[in-house]
């Protein structure tokens, strides 16, 4: 036990995915430990997004390794990849429209002990708490952000997996946003980014990987993201 | 006696209360149909077979093995539930994601082999199903006769159907109902397992079905084909209260069983038909219905 404690809380090793017919990812090698923000970079149609949802199990069909907490989950449905402890925040946000502010909040079942309380959430996103009578896709592009963050925080899941958290938004909520997830770091929370927005990851993240062509073309820590500057320009062609 | 608009309160409550009942069963199953269609996104052929299915099983619990009414009630649609999930279980799960055709060809063909299957037992002559013996007789309202089982008809659909909605519209499990519908796969991936929650929605829909099916033994006699005449109305009534509503379903079919009785008393001629006309209309003003959501 003491190996699974002290090894990456996410690890995959030669991960494959397809959508339909079309090879999306080539072997993926990365790895997340315990308390880490981990930032993915890399251009549009990189694979970024597909290795979200590939770790969730939820492309057409995926290959090679995805391990959490030293349990191997790729021949797992995404129901139960979801109740060992992760937790997703998608692309387009997903809120429902059939679904109020509130009942889009409640709706992830607890996977784990020891999620966040709503009064905590509404401490992160006081917005919320002022709109939950309201339709869910009648928040603004920010609050429907925050909703989609503040949702899986009640799970107890340890590892958050943002899709591009601050796509579409307005600078002054992308720092609210930078605030909430470095708070969410400080309570415990793994956390693994993809990320367009660089100046907004740059103040977040531990660590990097770069993506090219559904590969993991390169990695550094923040402490050395000034000596790869040059590099990391040349990659997501800034 | 008193007259209204020149015909006898006795004829137009009666009719009306008949048209109430009517209306009670295009409910219950449009409602079936409504939840159905959200979840699976499956025209559910198989619903008017399947409410003929429940109201044999009433009749089979009683002949077979001396089990009445009452317990029927329960005991049928959970029979029929458990056939629902089998159906869904080996067979329309494998649609899943195609074409809507596909979902409504399969299910047309298990509505054909089913009731052929009792038909080519029973024939196409009604078998009796007696009234309860704690629902017999009625009561005269002074303006018109009220037989007992019928009015207990009545508001028993009522009761099902309103809790139904409550359920979908109110709780917990409704917003994960809502939900999947919307997106079934990040509601899978918040740890949430959909495909169960399917299978057991078929089940559900379908067991109303049954539940309505024993309801009518009682009134109209039990027949292979009781479902096949009956379907048509009640997916016209679909059509016309848009599939996107769980309410709008319960509505439309007690308002047009209502519109079916009284067209009864005034124009009997047309009493047939008007559904349908009701329904070109409403398709020409309104194409996803009155209460559906357009896309």
């Amino acid at each position: 036990m003491r190996d699974v404690a002290q090894g990456p809380l996410l690890d995959l090793s030669g991960l494959e995915a397809w959508y339909g017919e079309s090879h999306i990812l080539h072997g993926v090698d990365m790895n997340v430990r315990r308390g880490e923000v981990v930032c993915l970079l890399g251009r549009n149609g990189a694979g970024k997004s597909t290795t979200l949802r590939s770790i969730m199990g939820i492309v057409g069909k995926r290959k090679g390794s995805v391990k959490f907490e030293g349990v191997e989950t790729i021949s797992m449905a995404s129901d139960r990849i979801a109740r060992l402890g992760l937790a997703f925040c998608p692309e387009e946000r997903a809120i429902f429209s059939s679904l109020d502010v509130k009942e889009n909040l409640l709706l992830p079942p607890q996977v784990k002990p020891g999620g966040l309380s709503l009064d905590q959430i509404f401490e992160l996103f006081p917005n919320l708490k002022e709109r939950l009578s309201s339709q869910g896709t009648k928040l603004s592009g920010g609050e429907q952000q925050m909703l989609a963050i503040g949702r899986i925080l009640r799970t107890g899941a340890q590892l958050l997996l943002l899709d591009e958290p601050t796509e579409g938004l307005a600078p002054v909520i992308i720092q609210q946003i930078g605030v909430t997830i470095r708070k969410l770091k400080e309570q415990g929370f793994t956390i693994l980014l993809v990320e367009q927005n660089f100046r907004f990851a740059a103040t977040l993240a531990d660590r990097y990987y770069v993506m090219e062509h559904g590969k993991i073309i390169d990695s550094f820590a923040n402490s050395e993201l000034e000596a790869n500057m040059e590099k990391l320009h040349d990659y997501l062609g800034v | 006696m008193i007259q209204i608009l020149g015909i006898s309160s006795q004829a137009l409550f009666g009719q009306l209360l008949l048209g109430l009942i009517n209306g009670a069963f295009y409910a219950l199953l449009s409602l079936g149909l409504a939840v159905i269609f959200g979840m699976l996104n499956i025209v559910n052929f198989a619903h008017g077979a399947l409410y003929m299915v429940g109201a044999f099983c009433a009749y089979f619990l009683l002949n077979w093995f001396g089990i009445g009414y009452w317990p029927a009630l329960l005991i049928a649609p959970l029979v029929v539930g458990l056939f629902g999930v089998i159906i869904e279980r080996t067979m329309l799960q494998r649609l899943a994601g195609l074409d809507h055709l596909y979902g409504l060809l399969l299910t047309f063909g298990v509505a054909l082999i089913v009731q052929g299957v009792f038909q080519y037992q029973y024939g196409s002559s009604g078998l009796p199903y007696e009234i309860p013996d704690s629902l017999k007789g009625g009561r005269n309202l002074g303006f018109m006769y009220l037989p007992n089982y019928r009015a207990w008809v009545v508001i028993f659909s009522l009761v099902v159907c309103l809790a139904t909605w409550y359920v979908i519209e109110k709780t917990k499990l409704g917003a994960y109902l809502r939900a999947a519908t919307e997106n079934p796969t990040i509601v899978r991936a918040f740890g949430v397992n959909v495909p169960l929650m399917i299978t057991l929605t078929y089940g559900f829909g379908v067991a109303l079905a049954a539940l309505a099916g024993v309801l009518a033994a009682p009134i109209n006699q039990v027949r292979p084909l009781m479902g096949a005449d009956f379907i048509i109305v009640v997916f016209a009534v679909v059509v016309i209260g848009g599939m996107g509503s769980i309410m709008g379903s319960i509505l439309t079919g007690f308002l047009l069983g209502l519109i079916e009785g009284l067209t009864k008393v005034f124009y009997p001629e047309a009493s047939n038909t008007v559904v349908f006309v009701i329904m070109a209309i409403v398709l020409l003003i309104k194409p996803a219905g009155l209460f559906g959501r357009t896309a």
